[in-house]
């Protein structure tokens, strides 16, 4: 009998797929709401991980393809009655198209000129379409509740968009793990560890850092479609909200940057711990300043954060983890 | 000629680091590069393999002018370096960093085949029983092979060596000597800076010697250390020199 191939990469879909499926099993709309919420945080913060975790830079305004994609499906589906898939795909396209397109620019700069450049070009983003009365300029859009009947009602159309952002989950994920154990994904981490050797070892850092930045930005622009079908309008404010963006390097650090497993496990953690703050009376004011407390203690104390530091605990677990 | 530098300066702002060097390189050899402390060695490498654009000059490698091309092009063609100050890939294994160089180099493996050339060049080398530890946890000796194995890894036609016995004790340094003669047997044409003078004097078919940015001397080790200009370079005062040297083979 043969050893499991890729324990890494199944116990990480395990774990989300097991997950994924509780709210189908008891049918709880309120679970399958937060569940949701968890999910397109994985989403998001395993695309993020790919330019953050294995290249090394720190997209704080990654949310901005989120926010792009989700505009341009949502005014498919809502302005031009498209069907949500083809909405995705155009979701997804655009997001990464911005990101080829600025990857040539914005991924010269390094470190923290990077960081910044990327928070500017997000609230770029939002100025900019607060000022294109197409997409509804600062008050956004609306879907019509009819586009719903095509899906065979609100109900279903839920729980569509909710399997829906699950399998955009397992992909992102998929995607990731061989992303990290490919050749690409080497020449990534080298980059990562010091970009001036990795280029006089041949790596073609500029090529490499922008399909990184491209493939980290078309889950994102793909599960903004999906949430803002689900929400049923889209507004500058919750398309390009820079508070998730931060959000989202708090789950990846604090689940393990550069492994597969730690933005699902951090995911995960952050949420829990996030409703659990926005429920108390005490800190549900301060929730943010909590967030940002964490980041500052996982950089100081685990900087690889959960499965990061499980890793280097026993060789047994780097086996079995990535 | 493997490779051919021609009138190549560099001026940082009012510093000229490497002022009209020319020299040609023919293939096989090993040419050493030396002169004191801030005579632009390391300049000119950096010049070499693109690191940074002469600001004037040419560089022909393999008949290709790749003057100011980025590193990674010197990298495909066969260009190979390390580093005087290590530049190891820290959060990598030892053997992911000589992968990187497998994968990234010449021949531009897949990472199946570059896995096991990166093996056979940490036993070369003598890495090998290091190659699952991560590469931040090797002492000075062994990341300097690190660097070596990196840039073996990726089979080059042209390997620059810079300082790479710097730092070692005298039973690495001879180890390291091996190495180096081993290498060359496999074809391979290198250019080395050093300064421990009975090893660069016993390896360099030719050596070549800048100061203050310029070439002052070349030819073969014996020539250069006879040449007076070469000893005041190095010790100021040649007759001081001449009184040393022969102490050295007393």
């Amino acid at each position: 009998m043969k050893r499991i191939r890729l324990p890494g990469l199944w116990i990480t879909l395990i774990l989300v797929i097991g997950v994924g499926v509780i709210p189908a099993i008891n049918g709880s709309a309120s679970l399958r709401e937060s569940m949701f919420t968890i999910l397109m945080s994985v989403a998001l913060a395993s695309s993020l991980n790919i330019i953050l975790g294995y290249t090394g830079y720190v997209s704080f305004g990654h949310i901005v393809f989120f926010g792009v994609g989700g505009y341009l499906g949502f005014y498919a589906i809502s302005q031009l009655g498209w069907n949500i898939l083809p909405a995705m795909l155009v979701g997804g396209l655009s997001a990464g198209i911005l990101a080829f397109l600025l990857g040539a620019t914005v991924l010269r700069l390094r470190g923290a000129y990077f960081a910044l450049a990327t928070i500017g070009i997000n609230e770029a983003m939002r100025a900019l379409v607060i000022n294109i009365p197409l997409l509804g300029g600062p008050v956004g859009m609306e879907m019509h509740f009819s586009e719903y009947k095509k899906y065979g009602g609100p109900m279903q159309a839920l729980w569509m968009v909710y399997w829906g952002v699950l399998i955009v989950t397992v992909v992102t994920i998929i995607v990731s793990y061989y992303v990290k154990k490919s050749k690409f994904g080497l020449g990534l981490m080298a980059i990562r560890e010091d970009e001036d050797a990795a280029e006089v070892m041949g790596v073609v850092a500029p090529r490499a850092k922008t399909w990184a930045y491209v493939l980290s930005a078309i889950f994102p622009g793909i599960i903004g479609v999906l949430f803002f079908f689900k929400n049923g309008n889209i507004e500058p404010g919750d398309a390009f909200r820079l508070q998730f963006s931060i959000e989202l390097i708090v789950m990846v650090m604090l689940g393990g940057a550069g492994t597969v497993l730690g933005p699902v496990i951090g995911s995960g953690l952050y949420q829990q711990l996030r409703k659990a703050l926005l429920t108390s009376p005490i800190f549900k004011n301060i929730q943010l300043a909590v967030a940002g407390f964490l980041l500052l203690l996982i950089i100081l104390f685990i900087p690889a954060g959960a499965v990061g530091w499980l890793r280097a605990k026993s060789v047994k677990l780097r086996r079995v983890l990535e | 000629m493997i490779l051919q530098v021609q009138h190549v300066t560099k001026r940082f702002g009012g510093l000229t680091a490497v002022n009209d060097v020319t020299f040609d390189l023919p293939k096989g050899q090993i040419l050493g590069l030396i002169g004191p402390n801030g005579a632009g060695k390391t300049t000119l490498f950096n010049c070499i393999n693109g690191v940074y654009p002469p600001t004037e000059g040419k560089v022909i490698f393999n008949g290709k002018d790749i003057t100011g091309s980025p590193t990674y092009k010197a990298a495909a063609l066969g260009l190979s370096r390390t580093h005087q100050i290590v530049r190891p890939l820290n959060e990598l294994s030892v053997e992911q960093n000589v992968v990187v160089g497998a994968c990234y180099g010449r021949e531009k493996l897949g990472l199946r085949k570059a896995t096991a050339v990166a093996d056979e060049v940490m036993e070369f080398v003598g890495i090998r029983e290091r190659a699952d530890q991560l590469a931040s946890s090797l002492n000075v000796a062994q990341k300097k092979r690190l660097e070596m194995a990196r840039a073996l890894a990726a089979r080059p036609y042209l390997l620059l060596l810079d300082e790479v016995l710097a730092g070692l004790n005298t039973a690495e340094v001879s180890s390291m000597l091996d190495t180096i003669r081993n290498i060359r047997e496999q074809g391979v044409t290198i250019i080395m800076i050093e300064h421990i003078m009975h090893a660069v004097m016993s390896l360099s078919d030719r050596i070549i010697v800048l100061n203050y940015g310029e070439l002052i001397a070349e030819g073969t080790p014996d020539e250069v250390s006879q040449n007076p200009e070469v000893i005041e370079a190095y010790l100021g005062d040649p007759e001081l020199a001449a009184q040393l040297l022969e102490e050295e083979r007393a």
